[in-house]
């Protein structure tokens, strides 16, 4: 396990490298920021001087070696529009959406375990019917565009909720509600397929002739067994939440990283972006890693 | 009398093969939801193809009195039915052409990604295991990217074109076709008339071409099926966040865009085209729906009891 967890740590450290690589000298293309912050008129010196300050002047190479190296002392550097350390902006931004991912997962991993059994039990009923229906209109629908719509109906014509920020509850109903669709419309129907298989074997013949009922054998029995493929889906979905949430957080103004990265690009605030893609991705990473040890603590068969 | 009418008086019961097309189309109609979906798949691709050849004037053609024009008003002209968006241009018009670009930039990000991938998992799988590793590795590497946070940067950064666009997407999905490809790869060239081809002296390409890859194909399809869909709606997210195809080019992800500032007065500027995407990814779900069934011969039995029920 140890051993295996280390060849995870190592190969996510390279590709980590590649992500590094790959964005500072892509972003470092898109030109100057310097004409971005300073006025029209400022003279050559005071531009000269704001590319000093910023280690803008040296030759890219010279600037990536510099970077790497502030980087294994943790340093992010500084962000050029806020002038606060990198790391700082992007951590506040990844709060906001660890908390939306998180709760739009946990409501989704519930809800979509619990009709995806029921649909499987009751197969080709009323209910799996209903079930499969929505779940694949769920796993159809564009987001941005069903957040464009709610906006019109429930905050603009209903005035149920607000359409954008964070101050209250209320205002984190659409986004949650929107952001849980898709992942839902996914989930329900690799439960609803995995728990098919699950009830169709022997062991859940066997407690049937035993006289279990119906809910222990869905929940305690077959699931256990069912989750298996289930998880996978859950953590590219969760992966997806984490990097996919940029179109919604936009939409609704959310103050998230997804938001930060975009509006760091429009401003070549080049530090925060890396800082960004680089928390995102190590999220994501650690999530990989973590659905591999939950694998095998579900099936004990699988061995590291 | 002939040799052939010989055989047939010989041997009489043995039927007649059947057209594999007809019988595919006789599973297709026996699940009415997939016989829909492909109906309107076929209507999407038509308009793909042919939309912009026939419409691209009328599409185009701006008309200020009739701007935000609402929609359903049947004494206009057909392409008006939907609504004008705020220049005056019909709507359906502009679906319709906007179909191509959307269409294009799927179906070649998903060709790209089924060649190359598929290509990929079949070395990782039959080769040698040094090179499998480097393969997998690369594409965990892929996979563990921030897929879309990573094209929005490249996108931004390259100037995007319809070209970028299908390279971006079509390199995030490569591991999708990769890994399913070198699992079955691995399952079946264990098998026996793999063993037998190889015995007979069949060379490694015959082998892979030839024997594994028919055996492999149709997993892969409907997996290009579904991914479809998903390559659709991150094109669409990419035009709505302005980063995607750029005006006058249209995809139905930026006349959704394009309609934004419009919701509160003149909603189905972005309605349509939504509507539009998500009735294409739903037709593409359920489809990949089928096929898995109609591929699968030990399931395949569901579609055809129908027919014989029916006829």
């Amino acid at each position: 396990m140890l051993s295996f967890l280390g060849k995870r740590a190592v190969a996510s450290g390279i590709s980590l490298v590649g992500l590094i690589l790959l964005v500072f000298f892509l972003s470092r293309l898109t030109g100057d920021p310097t004409g971005l912050y300073l006025p029209l008129d400022a003279s050559e010196e005071s531009r000269n001087q704001f590319r000093e300050i910023h280690g803008l002047n040296d030759p890219l190479i010279v600037q990536f070696f510099h970077y790497m190296g502030d980087l294994i002392r943790l340093d992010f550097g500084e962000s050029i529009r806020r002038a606060e350390p990198a790391i700082d902006v992007v951590l506040r931004g990844f709060s906001w959406t660890l908390q939306l991912a998180a709760i739009t997962m946990t409501l989704v991993v519930a809800m979509a375990i619990v009709v995806g059994s029921l649909a499987a039990y009751y197969i080709g009923g009323i209910f799996d019917r209903i079930a499969t229906f929505f779940s694949l209109i769920g796993a159809s629908a564009p987001d941005f565009w069903v957040a464009i719509v709610a906006i019109v109906v429930f905050s603009v014509t209903l005035g149920w909720v607000p359409t954008s920020g964070t101050g209250t509850v209320w205002h984190w109903i659409l986004p949650i509600s929107v952001l849980f669709i898709r992942p839902f419309g996914l989930i329900v129907q690799v439960v609803r397929g995995s728990m098919i298989t699950a009830l169709g074997s022997a062991y859940v013949k066997t407690a049937r002739a035993k006289g279990v009922k119906m809910r222990p054998i869905v929940f305690v029995h077959a699931l256990r067994n069912a989750l298996l493929p289930v998880i996978t889906v859950i953590g590219d979905q969760a992966a997806a939440l984490l990097n996919g949430a940029v179109v919604i957080e936009t939409i609704f103004g959310f103050p998230g990283v997804g938001k930060l990265m975009i509006d760091s690009i429009l401003q070549r605030d080049f530090t925060v972006v890396l800082a960004a893609i680089m928390v995102t991705a190590m999220a994501i990473f650690l999530m990989n890693i973590l659905i591999d040890v939950l694998y095998s603590i579900l099936d004990p068969r699988i061995r590291y | 009398m002939t040799v052939s009418e010989q055989t047939h008086i010989g041997i009489p019961e043995i039927p007649d093969a059947p057209n594999p097309i007809l019988r595919t189309l006789r599973m297709l109609w026996a699940d009415k939801f997939a016989f829909v979906s492909a109906m309107f798949l076929v209507l999407v691709l038509l308009s793909a193809v042919l939309g912009p050849l026939l419409l691209e004037d009328i599409a185009t053609k701006q008309n200020l009195r009739g701007r935000n024009m609402p929609p359903f008003d049947f004494s206009k002209d057909w392409q008006f039915w939907l609504g004008g968006d705020a220049l005056g241009r019909p709507l359906l018009a502009r679906i319709i052409v906007a179909a191509q670009n959307t269409v294009f930039v799927a179906a070649g990000a998903v060709f790209f990604s089924l060649t190359i991938g598929t290509s990929l998992g079949l070395v990782a799988g039959y080769t040698s295991k040094t090179m499998s590793q480097v393969i997998m590795r690369v594409a965990d590497i892929i996979m563990s990217f921030p897929s879309l946070l990573l094209a929005v940067i490249v996108l931004f950064m390259l100037e995007s074109s319809v070209f970028n666009l299908v390279v971006v997407l079509a390199i995030t999905r490569i591991p999708v076709y990769l890994r399913t490809a070198r699992a079955e790869t691995l399952e079946v060239r264990e098998r026996m008339f793999v063993q037998a081809a190889k015995v007979m002296g069949a060379s490694t390409p015959r082998i892979v071409f030839r024997h594994i890859l028919p055996v492999v194909f149709p997993t892969l399809v409907t997996i290009a099926t579904l991914d479809f869909a998903f390559v659709m709606l991150a094109e669409s997210s990419l035009s709505f966040l302005g980063i995607g195809i750029q005006p006058p080019e249209i995809t139905w992800g930026l006349m959704v865009a394009q309609g934004r500032p419009y919701l509160t007065t003149a909603w189905w500027l972005s309605f349509w085209p939504g509507l539009a995407i998500i009735l294409t990814t739903l037709s593409l779900n359920l489809l990949s729906h089928w096929m898995r069934t109609a591929l699968d011969p030990a399931q395949r039995w569901r579609l055809e009891n129908v027919r014989k029920k029916n006829g």
